[in-house]
């Protein structure tokens, strides 16, 4: 019994933690590399990595399985090797990752955008290369806002549902992640497996919200001398 | 004064007139099976045709999803599912007209692979074999094609092999999308579902003592708004012309 009302917890959290560390560091690149290109495609890019954020998931999903279909040039390379994603718990990682990424990306962007560029120009002048100077000026600055995009992309890959069922499909115990467990349980009239794993999601959410409250009153901290020292200290 | 309220009067009156010339018009809600979605839109379509004035709107989806609906409120005239067991819940819960409840149809369940059938799958046996990795079939606990399909598996005592390759489906037609996309290597649906189909080939039938339980039954839900409709509508489908259409998409009538 509670096999049946614990695995979608497991499968969410195992989904969700993998996801979130994958659109984590996409994220942070892309937001990096768009930061820093002023070229004319500039617009587009930008695009198509927001997209997924305002397309319907089922759009997502639908576009997911035509890439990673049996007919999609995704699924054939895999085929090749011999696998396939479709109806496996690898597609709940992809479908919760494509929707989440563009989350990370907005914010991570936005918080290298704020950081005041003559910090980067100072540490340049002393000589630092381009990677020193994102790990220890940009990134540690933007850090507030790169926290809250990782928990939104969190937040958003734990309660993702019409793409994942359209590209992970419903097998309980590999892909049946919470929000799909919930409303398979309800057209089944297992209300008690509903509400239970509604219980435990509304947990999960708070939880967030809560952090991000908190990043919220660190953001409002106002940048200490201690920091600018610390940008001029040559090794 | 009189000339500028002339206009509006003209209006009111032209509006009234054509409203007061309409024949009373008569939604029919009916909650059908998703495998009935080819078939009873035919039949709906002749329904309409012989009577005007009354609009027939379906609502096809897998019965136990349907049963849901109705328990929860949704404004359905008349019920159809693809097993007893949805019904029988309505009965219990006093939500059908129970003189209005009769078997309307029967199925068979089949068994179907892409139409290439490149695992060489011939019986349902062959599922246990390692080379058979998804098998599509609907959640056993709502979709009827779901339940007959975990009965045949429980009747050849393969249940517990299948159990992690089972992809479960929120009704019939989507088992049969997922077969045809090639993206599960079996399925379990009905006969009438694999028919309409090019893409899928049905290797093998269910045995006889579980097609023998398949039934189709239908109801007028006792919270219809035109009950009266609802049985005119009811009746027709056990007429003749209803029953030329749904022998065309394989079913056979009930009882006879």
């Amino acid at each position: 019994m509670t096999e049946t009302y614990l695995s979608p917890l497991w499968i969410s959290l195992a989904t969700v933690l993998t996801a979130t560390v994958i659109t984590f560091f996409a994220g942070i690149a892309a937001a990096r590399w768009m930061a820093g290109y002023t070229g004319r495609l500039r617009s587009l890019v930008d695009g198509i990595l927001i997209l997924p954020l305002v397309l319907p998931p089922t759009v997502v999903g639908l576009g997911l399985l035509m890439l990673f279909g049996k007919n999609g040039p995704a699924g054939q390379l895999l085929s090749l090797l011999g696998t396939s994603v479709v109806f496996s718990w690898p597609a709940t990682v992809i479908a919760a990752a494509v929707v989440s990424f563009p989350l990370m990306y907005l914010n991570a962007r936005g918080a290298f955008e704020q950081v005041e560029t003559h910090y980067e120009d100072a540490a340049r002048t002393l000589g630092a290369g381009e990677w020193r100077i994102f790990w220890t000026i940009t990134l540690p600055l933007a850090w507030p806002g790169v926290a809250a995009g990782a928990i939104l992309s969190f937040a958003r890959a734990l309660g993702e549902f019409g793409a994942t069922l359209m590209l992970a499909g419903n097998i309980p115990g590999k892909t049946a992640t919470i929000p799909i467990a919930i409303y398979f349980a309800v057209q089944d009239g297992d209300m008690d497996q509903a509400l239970i794993l509604v219980l435990i999601v509304l947990v999960i959410s708070f939880a967030s919200l809560a952090a991000l409250a908190l990043l919220g009153n660190l953001n409002k901290r106002p940048v200490r001398a201690g920091v600018i020292v610390q940008t001029f200290k040559v090794d | 004064m009189f000339t500028k309220l002339l206009p509006l009067v003209a209006a009111i009156l032209l509006i009234i007139s054509i409203v007061g010339c309409a024949a009373p018009a008569v939604t029919v809600n009916v909650s059908a099976a998703a495998s009935l979605t080819d078939a009873l839109k035919e039949v709906n379509k002749l329904y309409v045709e012989a009577n005007p004035n009354v609009t027939v709107t379906p609502n096809f989806g897998g019965s136990g999803t349907l049963q849901k609906q109705i328990e929860n409120g949704a404004p359905v005239d008349v019920f159809i599912s693809a097993a007893a067991a949805q019904m029988d819940t309505l009965q219990k819960e006093k939500m059908i007209i129970d003189d209005s409840r009769q078997d309307l149809l029967i199925n068979k369940v089949v068994l179907i692979v892409p139409a290439n059938n490149p695992l060489n799958i011939s019986d349902f046996k062959d599922l246990v074999s390692d080379k058979v990795v998804k098998i599509a079939i609907g959640d056993p606990k709502s979709v009827p094609a779901g339940m007959y399909a975990q009965h045949i598996f429980d009747k050849y005592g393969i249940s517990d092999s299948l159990k992690s390759k089972l992809v479960l489906a929120g009704d019939v037609r989507q088992v049969l999308t997922y077969v045809e996309s090639g993206n599960v290597d079996a399925g379990i649906v009905f006969l009438t579902d694999a028919m309409i189909s090019s893409k899928v080939k049905i290797v093998a039938n269910a045995p006889d003592d579980i097609n023998a339980k398949v039934v189709y039954p239908v109801a007028v839900i006792k919270a219809s708004k035109n009950v009266d409709a609802a049985r005119a509508y009811e009746k027709y489908l056990f007429g003749s012309q209803a029953k030329a259409v749904f022998e065309k998409y394989g079913f056979n009538m009930a009882g006879k």
